[in-house]
């Protein structure tokens, strides 16, 4: 028995063509069919070698394969530390694997040892023998891997990292603990368990009634509740229905549902079956971004392990219940997170919304009954069904319940995948987990919710993250990107930023939409050369409204967001901008002008070689000057002086 | 123009008009653009007029109509790469390479792309180069990279 999906022996029965009820718990508690206590002596041992448990002497060393740590390194990790281990003859004590994202990107590449949860930071290939030889050797912790605050203090145990003390992992829970492409890992951390006793011990609107119980909402957007909308699917009458999983994440910022997807697929195909079986449906689909190689390789792999197992496909464990599903590749299109747009390109067509009556859930996918959910809105569904709707709705607030999972970018300190319960604080969010901003700047503003969110300033950081609060803010929770803006952010530089984007990305179906972020887009860009006027601010703002009123889909709907909350709580930079011709954050590039000072400069050159345009003349050793007439603000000359002798204006 | 995979696609998705992105996608991934008499044979087989597949092939961001470089440089100008200073590090390359988005140098060898966001934003800012990503970029290490290729 090399894994736990292998039969303990010829007397287990259990195939995808004799399926079994008992099959997912029988696989770790069992076997149930014989007795025989060599058979469940190996079980407990394949058990023991992935998670073993404190004080056995076995250790499991979890290298982070997130996308982050591996595009930082990691990949080439777990061999290093296999040949050290076996060098050490070790092998038998420890035993490595590739994860998902362990969350802290920021200090990545990043791996954990087991059990007693050691985290190192910033690892490369020059590390892995002082860790073999002082950790997995000597049984002593290797200092100058572990986390370290700006004080300097090391913590080597993950669960006391500031980053991780305020966070409640519970759909998280997993990732970064198993191996994403073995699903008996899954199946070993209790996965399965509830689609298992959602086919044998209740009925699909007991289903359905456990999830409207629970208050499930969307975690895509607008926080529709789930369960509402499978019961609306399941009403229409019809014989063929359709599930699927929203997995192409447009919001740039975002990377929850990647991230999911790359470290715990299986979750996700279980809150598919779930949903396919609650609204009578045998087919699903997963619209993902081709821009998430990584996510569809290992989607792919978990898909084709659930069948291999008889957890997808015919006759699902003998309950008479069948389901398929298939990946269905995005090919870069912001406006398909929208529902109706998505299931045009799922049908092969271009991705333009639609008007939503009839309603998806009437006529949906090839004109049939259809629930689309996201990513995290699924993987919530097992931990439902499981520990029950009353668990599920004791954590949030009254009107969002459950957790929700940020990714946290910008200028923060500790980026990565956080996962916190509903009613947190943004506060607690960016300066207990996120550590505060970096390099000792000031904070300006977060822009939560993607582009069609809004930017908080930071007086409103004691806002609760629930639905209804980020909305009554002019923003909005989306799917949970979070990027951190510091004083050297220009706000008017960023609406327009979030402008250029949508006004790219408008389908051009309504006109609103796609003339009207036109011309926004033009004054903004006007006011960031330094030519808008006082004027140009109430135009900014009725123009706003207009195309928030007169688009059709949620994507002209939320577009001119950004813009406006914006020129509500930034108001004072517009007017910089407009009235005096200044940006003081520095980045909107016509506004700046560099000069060297020449009481600092000591003509080391280092400016004149990084100019791209060789605007700085001078001789060695005397000081240096800029031709403004040459320069084209690039601001390279600013950041490479060490003298502080380049000043911006 | 290898005629061995465009039979292949043509076998797998011949007759399944709703498969014309998945087919695009495969095309794409073998010749590295979608050639036009690749699109023409594709038209004819799905069952779906050419005005259609040019339709879908502008309109995703992921398909290229012209043929590309040697090496793809990506630049993300998502959110999280943009307020960490992605724009710089974007005309710096654009201004290296002397190219505007979509268009490759003349010797061949880079093409020059931007995207809004690969989901690497704890490490931004990041330039993809081929399938590699790079992060915690500037202006100055992202011109050392292409040296790299
Ligand atoms: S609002 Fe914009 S993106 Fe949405 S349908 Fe209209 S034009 Fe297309
Ligand atoms: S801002 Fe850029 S172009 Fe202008 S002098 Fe400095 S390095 Fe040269
Ligand atoms: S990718 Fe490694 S911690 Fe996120
Ligand atoms: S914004 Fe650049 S990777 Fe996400």
């Amino acid at each position: 028995m090399r894994s736990l999906m292998d039969r303990c022996c010829s007397r287990c029965t259990h195939s995808p063509q004799t399926p079994c009820k008992d099959y997912v718990l029988c696989r770790r508690d069992g076997p149930f069919c014989h007795d025989d206590p060599e058979c469940k002596r190996r079980r407990k041992a394949w058990l023991n070698s992935r998670f073993p448990p404190p004080g056995s002497g076995q250790r499991r060393l979890l290298v982070c394969g997130g996308l982050t740590c591996g595009a930082a390194g990691s990949f080439s990790l777990p061999e290093a530390f296999r040949k050290a281990i076996e060098k050490a003859g070790l092998e038998e004590q420890v035993t490595v694997t590739l994860v998902g994202c362990l969350g802290l990107c920021e200090e990545g590449p990043l791996a954990l040892v087991m059990p007693e949860r050691v985290l190192y930071c910033r690892l490369k290939l020059e590390d892995v023998a002082a860790i073999v030889e002082e950790h997995f050797k000597g049984g002593k912790p290797v200092e100058r891997l572990l986390f370290r605050d700006d004080t300097g203090k090391t913590y080597p145990f993950l669960p006391e990292i500031p980053f991780y003390r305020k966070q409640q992992r519970v759909v998280l829970e997993r990732c970064g603990y198993i191996n994403p492409e073995d699903i008996a890992e899954y199946i070993a951390a209790g996965g399965y368990r509830a689609l298992t006793s959602v086919l044998f011990s209740l009925s699909p609107e007991e289903v359905i009634e456990e999830i409207k119980k629970s208050g499930l909402r969307g975690r895509g957007g607008a926080g529709f509740p789930t369960g509402k909308k499978w019961e609306a699917a399941r009403r229409v009458p019809s014989s063929k229905r359709y599930v699927i999983c929203n997995a192409d994440e447009g919001d740039p910022g975002a990377f929850m549902d990647r991230a999911l997807l790359e470290g715990d697929p299986h979750a996700v195909i279980e809150g598919m079956i779930i949903c396919g079986y609650a609204i009578g449906s045998d087919e699903g689909y997963v619209y993902v971004r081709a821009e998430y190689p990584l996510a569809v390789k290992r989607l792919r792999i978990a898909i084709e392990q659930a069948y291999a197992a008889g957890l997808l496909g015919e006759n699902i464990l003998g309950s008479g219940f069948s389901f398929h599903l298939h990946i269905n590749e995005g090919a870069g299109a912001f406006v398909c997170g929208e529902s109706t747009a998505l299931m045009a390109s799922i049908e092969g067509n271009r991705g333009i919304p639609r008007i939503k009556v009839p309603r998806s859930t009437e006529k949906g996918l090839f004109g049939k009954p259809t629930v689309l959910n996201n990513v995290e809105t699924f993987a919530n569904v097992p931990l439902i069904i499981l520990r029950g709707s009353q668990w599920f709705a004791n954590i949030g607030t009254k009107g969002s319940k459950g957790t929700k999972i940020f990714a946290l970018s910008g200028k923060v300190k500790h980026t990565g995948l956080v996962e916190v319960p509903m009613g947190t604080t943004l506060k607690e969010l960016i300066f207990d987990i996120g550590g505060g901003i970096k390099g000792g700047k000031r904070f300006k503003a977060l822009q939560i919710g993607g582009p069609s969110g809004g930017c908080i300033p930071e007086d409103m950081l004691d806002l609760p993250i629930d639905y209804e609060s980020l909305t009554g803010a002019g923003a909005m929770m989306g799917s949970g990107s979070i990027v951190v803006m510091d004083e050297d952010n220009c706000m008017v530089n960023t609406a327009r930023f979030f402008l250029n984007f949508t006004e790219r990305e408008s389908c051009g179906k309504c006109t609103p939409c796609r003339e009207g972020t036109k011309q926004m887009l033009n004054i903004l860009e006007r006011i960031t050369r330094g030519e808008g006027s006082p004027s140009d601010l109430s135009l900014l703002e009725f123009l706003g409204q207009v195309v928030k009123a007169t688009s059709f889909c949620g994507l002209g709907t939320s577009a001119p967001n950004p813009v406006l909350t914006t020129l509500r709580f930034f108001r004072s930079e517009y007017l910089q901008h407009v009235t005096e011709r200044r940006c003081s954050a520095g980045e909107c590039m016509a506004l700046r002008r560099f000069v060297i000072l020449a009481e600092k400069c000591i003509g080391c050159g280092a400016c004149a070689y990084v100019c791209p345009v060789k605007a700085i003349k001078g001789e060695k050793k005397k000081p240096h000057h800029i031709d403004e007439k040459v320069c084209v603000k690039c601001g390279r000359c600013f950041e490479i002086c060490r003298f502080q002798a380049v000043k911006r204006l | 123009m290898e005629e061995a995979i465009l039979e292949e696609v043509v076998r797998i998705y011949r007759g399944k008009p709703e498969k014309l992105i998945a087919a695009l996608l495969a095309l794409q991934r073998h010749y590295g653009y979608l050639p036009e008499p690749a699109l023409r044979t594709l038209a004819q087989e799905l069952g779906v007029p050419l005005s259609k597949v040019y339709g879908v092939a502008t309109f995703y961001a992921q398909f290229r109509l012209k043929p590309r470089g040697k090496h793809t440089v990506c630049v993300c100008l998502g959110t999280a790469c943009h307020v960490r200073g992605s724009e710089q590090i974007f005309h710096a390359l654009k201004r290296e390479l002397g190219v505007e988005p979509g268009d490759t140098t003349a010797d061949g060898r880079f093409t020059l792309e931007v995207v809004s966001c690969v989901g690497a934003c704890s490490m931004a800012p990041v330039v993809v180069v081929d399938e590699e990503t790079h992060g915690r970029l500037d202006p100055e290490k992202a011109l050392a990279l292409l040296k790299k290729y």
